[in-house]
């Protein structure tokens, strides 16, 4: 780990919101497959539709987001779980979403790549570069009025070849507003590998072309993470205008689940396993001192509870009434 | 004479297929797309090529849908013939502009000196919630520019067809596949879609519609998925002594309108099924032709059966409610009839 600077228990935060995320993320993937056995079919079981986790990306969302507020705005890709969990996105209204339920965020219109939540300014997109030009202008939005306020767009590196990226990091130069740009590289556009689709090794390499700091982040190691989140964030914040972060990070689940994963090499997986973010920060924590075992216990516990709670939330929570397939198409209808 | 091996295939199998035997007869085919190479495209569609045609003819490419569409537009007019896949129609907003101002209109503003053989093939629709972003049609928007061909096939034996001779078009021909038509495992899969498929390469004109059952007391015009679900709605009525003309509609551009008049002449009685949303698309523009050409014909008014211009829902309870159902369309067949 790269940094002691920062106080235990701003630590044993980061490592708690990565628990809460790798928790939730293996129980979804659990409970996706429920009704989906012995024949995988996609629209079958309490969880239906596409399903993109993210465990081995937590120490992108936890680094970033623990220098965010809650009036922060994040706009965030078709993985957004772990972003929505660090921003503080009621676990419960976001797991009766994903269940398609009337509790839910959305009411069950939206589903598991389309969360909303106005209350911590979370939404996200099925959409490979959607999130970078409704950050821009949310920045511009502060900007105009005055507030200190910051908004990150999370994506992943194969939306770094979109042109919604080069355009909104032309922009947001150019207007020099309080955006954070942040691509997780975790290696692969579904099956295309970063190297075969990306001129560049780095995209953060691609920030000298708008004028602005552009700055790679190796290792998937929460604490370099944000120790450099925290210098864009404060740029941004101080107004001094926009950055880019690319933040290497392990896809550990498939692209999405039941992706076969055919067109990984034999072993690669395994060397991302070795790497598994969770565990080595938890080794770290445990062997600085900086926590005991008996807290990692209870952290762990409670973010098991947590989820539970919020799965348990869901289950029992009532489906729509399908009239309401009719409803907000229009706010004045 | 020749001997016709016949073989009952999946419409993933018979899109792979019919694109394998056009790169095999024609150099300048070659296919490009997101994750059509080694995976063979998300919904199998470009399954096998890579082995078959290596790197150089199946490509796949990075995110970037303006500049691969883009670039068929200018390969094609510099002598290849592009198939180009982008995953799923929802997806083609980003490279709109290349697509309507571009691929479109080129023919026309060139005064005819510009070609684009291009085929720009997708999947569509819902019934696996998959929410408002991965479960639209909209073929009818596309239908709607100018300058573009809208295929849209049922099942195996058409899309091998209407592929190959998508393929040989001069024009640019958009391909849209259904994801429950195409026999994929992980997928609730109209089996009706799989079936008898000659090996050796056919063509099916664009244009033709499709008679997929005869009747007398009513017809329904429809297409893609919706024709065998309009089908098994036919079985239920005909049990009520009900019988129902299908005709499947095949190709959006261009329009089969005789097709869809003889239907009105034969049975006085029309209904328009469609999953695309119902304002200002197929199901409007059937009502408009048979308004226009078959008005006579009519003893009842023209009904009309779509998803009801709201977003695909992601609850399971609220895509049922939206996206057609062979109750609502055998109701809406009864409701024509009575």
């Amino acid at each position: 780990m790269s940094t002691d600077s920062m106080p235990s228990d701003e630590l044993v935060s980061l490592y708690r919101t990565m628990c809460v995320i790798r928790t939730y993320e293996d129980r979804l993937a659990e409970i996706y497959t429920e009704g989906k056995t012995p024949l995988f079919s996609i629209a079958a079981g309490p969880v239906p539709g596409e399903m993109h986790l993210a465990a081995g990306q937590e120490p992108v969302a936890a680094g970033v987001i623990v220098h965010l507020r809650s009036d922060d705005v994040i706009t965030a890709p078709h993985r957004p779980h772990h972003f929505a969990i660090a921003k503080g996105v009621d676990l419960k209204r976001m797991t009766a979403e994903i269940f398609g339920k009337k509790t839910g965020l959305s009411q069950g219109k939206g589903g598991h790549m389309h969360l909303f939540d106005p209350q911590t300014h979370f939404s996200c997109s099925g959409i490979v570069g959607a999130g970078f030009p409704p950050a821009v202008g949310a920045a511009f939005a502060f900007k105009r009025q005055g507030e200190d306020r910051v908004a990150v767009a999370f994506a992943g590196e194969g939306a770094a070849n979109q042109g919604t990226f080069h355009e909104s990091l032309n922009l947001a130069a150019s207007w020099h507003v309080p955006v954070v740009f942040v691509i997780e590289d975790n290696h692969y556009a579904i099956s295309v590998p970063k190297e075969r689709s990306t001129a560049v090794a780095k995209n953060s390499d691609r920030a000298s072309a708008y004028g602005i700091p552009g700055v790679y982040v190796s290792g998937n190691d929460v604490l370099a993470i944000a120790e450099a989140a925290e210098k864009a964030i404060a740029r941004a914040r101080q107004g001094h205008g926009p950055s880019l972060l690319e933040i290497e990070t392990t896809r550990l689940y498939g692209h999405f689940q039941g992706d076969a994963e055919a067109y990984l090499a034999a072993g690669e997986k395994d060397e991302w396993r070795h790497l598994d973010p969770v565990p080595r920060f938890r080794d770290y924590l445990l062997h600085s001192g900086r926590m005991t075992p008996d807290k990692d216990q209870m952290l762990q516990a409670e973010a098991r509870a947590l989820v539970d709670e919020a799965i348990a939330f869901a289950r029992e929570s009532p489906d729509p009434d399908p009239a309401d397939a009719f409803t907000d198409v229009f706010a004045n209808a | 004479m020749s001997t016709t091996t016949i073989r009952k295939l999946t419409m993933a199998r018979a899109i792979s297929e019919a694109i394998a035997q056009e790169m095999e007869r024609d150099p300048r085919v070659l296919v490009w797309g997101e994750d059509v190479g080694a995976y063979g495209g998300i919904f199998g569609a470009t399954q096998g090529l890579l082995p078959k045609f290596g790197e150089d003819r199946v490509i796949d490419t990075p995110i970037s849908e303006s500049a691969f569409i883009g670039a068929a537009i200018g390969a094609s007019a510099e002598g290849l013939r592009p198939v180009v896949e982008l995953m799923f129609v929802d997806f083609f907003g980003v490279a709109m502009d290349q697509i309507y101002n571009h691929l479109a209109k080129n023919h026309f503003m060139s005064g005819g000196s510009v070609r684009h053989p291009v085929v720009l093939m997708t999947a569509i629709g819902g019934g696996y919630n998959d929410a408002a972003q991965h479960s639209q049609s909209l073929y009818g928007l596309f239908a709607h520019v100018p300058g573009l061909k809208i295929v849209v096939p049922s099942n195996a034996y058409d899309a091998k067809g209407l592929m190959i001779r998508s393929i040989r078009e001069d024009d640019p021909v958009m391909y849209f596949f259904h994801k429950g038509l195409l026999g994929l495992g992980w997928m609730p899969s109209d089996d009706w879609a799989e079936v008898d498929v000659p090996e050796e390469p056919y063509e099916i004109p664009l244009g033709q519609a499709h008679v997929a059952g005869d009747g007398k007391d009513a017809a329904v015009i429809t297409i893609g998925a919706m024709v065998p679900k309009v089908m098994a709605a036919r079985d239920r009525v005909a049990q009520e002594g009900i019988s129902v003309e299908v005709v499947d509609l095949r190709t959006l551009v261009p329009l089969d309108r005789r097709a869809v008049v003889a239907a009105a002449q034969k049975t006085h009685r029309v209904l328009v099924v469609d999953e695309d949303y119902r304002s200002f698309g197929m199901t409007g523009e059937v009502a408009a032709t048979l308004a226009e050409e078959a008005l006579d014909y009519l003893e009842a008014p023209i009904r009309r059966l779509a998803v009801p211009d709201v977003p695909i829902p992601y609850s399971r309870v609220l895509e049922n409610t939206v996206i057609p159902s062979v109750d609502a369309i055998a109701d809406e067949i009864r409701a024509l009839v009575k």
